[in-house]
């Protein structure tokens, strides 16, 4: 599904990220960790678009989009959620998910303005279908809420929403579980099962470690910008390089 | 009722009020107040769909409004073109120079994007009063024709009044349908998170500019047609006061709110009727007037009236309650 190769990312004199060489598996869930500092989201950063390289590639479904911005990357069906989350604050819970249909509808702005047939018609599928994703997410019941007066948790679950609006082969998710209490992990990791159950290949960056070991299929390991190894839950937590790297050099 | 019907009804209402303000009215000077603040209207919210609604501060749109004007003014007076036709090429060029300048323009952010359109602006003011040969100069430019259709000619008040309203509400009406698309919320996304806006698949960098350019050609349509109402024009009229006075009307009647543009218009075309006895320092006015709608309605006049009277309900219904 996604394939990295070689990628190096250096800022000035510093060297972010390392030759690193990773693939995903489609339909799997796969987790990226490590230390504070490894480059995990500058990876994302690179994979969605928003950096360029020094070099290396990324490769979707054997296609290069080293250097496709991400607007582009959400037509292919490459989306991402942010860990600061990235909420359109002004507007309501479902207008952020129907933007997240943007890509699924093509009036433009002669048509719009002009109220054609075409656009009415589009305008009312936009709608229902962001009401789907926010019933399938559990939110239909906040839709006309502003979307900055939503708690954090909420928030978090709005943004998976949107992103999933966008009908993705493959969800980047930076941090989903971070700021959330154990409850809402809890429904995260359900819904994160939910999204692979419906055919969408995940990956996510994550620092709640039960959260990445119950749920990952597949575990990769960054430190200081190097891919240090990747395995199974099982094998990253008998891993002593990961052990080591966490707790410092013993 | 449905929230869609709701709005229907409050457009009709508005356009109907408008339409028949006239026979309420005496004289020609309410008249033509009413036709300026048409005009302005027009003006603030194509001001608004860039400002209000993209988040993209123009400083420079006096400029627009400008080459309408001129474009009509020349045309129609030089080499005697039919003004329609004009009013139709002023649009397109203004339109095409939005284009052309809006991609390396609006690459930039914040204060940057305040300067390039200010700097656009002011070449383009000095471009009417320096080609003297062709725009007159600092004295104007006079002598333009009114529009007519067959031999009905545009040349009194009344008339020009049903012009100018029945393209403003043909704007604003195109306005709303615009917002309330998937277009107005992209828009509305690129204000609020522009990165967020790119991962949903929104080509912000190319939006930005089709709004811009949307933007200048109601613009100079709004110039074109002050033109040829006017029947004189001057480079006075498109300076920079003039582009800092439309941003206060869309920030004063609410940025994102098309209605709200009518009311900013409104206000600052009456306000300084009032305050002609202040000669020169009405711009203090506008400056307290913006100070304080910051401070205090920072969603504008339309989203703080409202809030009002929802408070004034809630106490209302407090107040019954208590009664009962």
């Amino acid at each position: 599904m996604l394939r990295l190769e070689g990628i190096t990312k250096i800022f000035g004199g510093l060297t972010a990220l390392k030759d690193v060489s990773l693939s995903v598996t489609t339909g799997s869930i796969t987790g990226i960790i490590g230390p504070n500092g490894a480059g995990k989201t500058t990876l994302f950063n690179i994979i969605t678009g928003l950096y360029t390289q020094t070099s290396g590639d990324v490769y979707l479904n054997q296609k290069n989009i080293s250097f496709f911005p991400p607007e582009v990357l959400a037509g292919i069906g490459l989306v991402r959620t942010f860990q600061n989350v990235e909420l359109f604050g002004q507007m309501t819970v479902l207008e952020n998910v129907m933007v997240g249909l943007h890509t699924k509808s093509h009036s433009g702005i002669f048509s719009c303005a002009f109220k054609m047939p075409g656009q009415i018609k589009e305008e009312r599928y936009i709608r229902e279908k962001a009401l789907q994703w926010l019933e399938f997410t559990g939110m239909a019941d906040l839709s006309g809420i502003q979307a900055e007066n939503l708690p954090f948790g909420k928030g978090r679950l709005l943004e998976i929403s949107r992103a999933l609006a966008v009908e993705p082969r493959i969800i980047l998710m930076d941090e989903p579980a971070a700021g959330l209490n154990s409850r809402e992990t809890a429904g995260l990791a359900h819904l994160i099962s939910r999204i692979r159950e419906s055919g969408i290949t995940v990956v996510l960056v994550e620092h709640d470690m039960e959260l990445v070991m119950d749920i990952c299929e597949s575990i990769i390991v960054l430190n200081l910008g190097k891919k240090l190894t990747e395995g199974t839950p099982r094998e990253i937590q008998e891993n002593e390089a990961v052990i080591a790297a966490y707790l410092g050099d013993g | 009722m449905t929230k869609e019907k709701r709005q229907i009804l409050i457009f009709l209402i508005f356009a109907l009020a408008l339409l028949i303000t006239p026979f309420f009215l005496q004289g020609s000077y309410y008249l033509n107040v009413l036709v300026f603040i048409g005009i302005h209207t027009m003006l603030a919210v194509a001001l608004n769909l860039l400002l209000g609604y993209a988040g993209q501060i123009s400083l420079g749109h006096a400029a627009f409004f400008g080459l309408g004007a001129y474009i009509s003014g020349i045309l129609t007076t030089r080499f005697s073109l039919d003004p329609w036709l004009v009013i139709v090429l002023a649009a397109v060029c203004a339109a095409t120079i939005a284009f052309v300048i809006g991609f390396p323009i609006l690459k930039l952010k914040g204060h940057y994007l305040a300067m390039a359109t200010l700097g656009f602006g002011i070449i383009i003011y000095i471009i009417f009063n320096e080609t003297v040969s062709w725009t007159g100069g600092p004295s104007g430019l006079s002598g333009i024709p009114s529009l007519h259709i067959g031999s009905w000619i545009f040349d009194n008040d009344l008339y020009n009044y049903y012009l100018i309203w029945i393209i403003t509400l043909a704007v604003m009406l195109l306005s709303i349908n615009l917002s309330q698309s998937r277009i107005g919320r992209a828009l509305r996304a690129i204000h609020d998170s522009e990165v967020a806006a790119r991962v949903m698949g929104i080509n912000a960098r190319v939006l930005k500019v089709q709004i811009f350019t949307v933007s200048a050609f109601i613009s100079a349509i709004a110039g074109s047609l002050y033109a040829h109402t006017m029947t004189f024009i001057a480079p006075a009229s498109f300076g920079f006061n003039f582009s800092v006075e439309l941003v206060t009307m869309v920030v004063v009647g609410g940025l994102g709110s098309i209605y709200g543009s009518f009311l900013g218009a409104a206000i600052l075309t009456i306000l300084p009727e009032f305050l002609r006895f202040f000669h020169d320092f009405d711009i203090i006015i506008y400056g307290l007037l913006l100070i304080i709608i910051n401070m205090f309605m920072p969603g504008g006049l339309i989203s703080g009236l409202q809030s009002l009277a929802e408070i004034a309900a809630a106490k209302m219904k407090g107040k019954t309650r208590g009664d009962a």
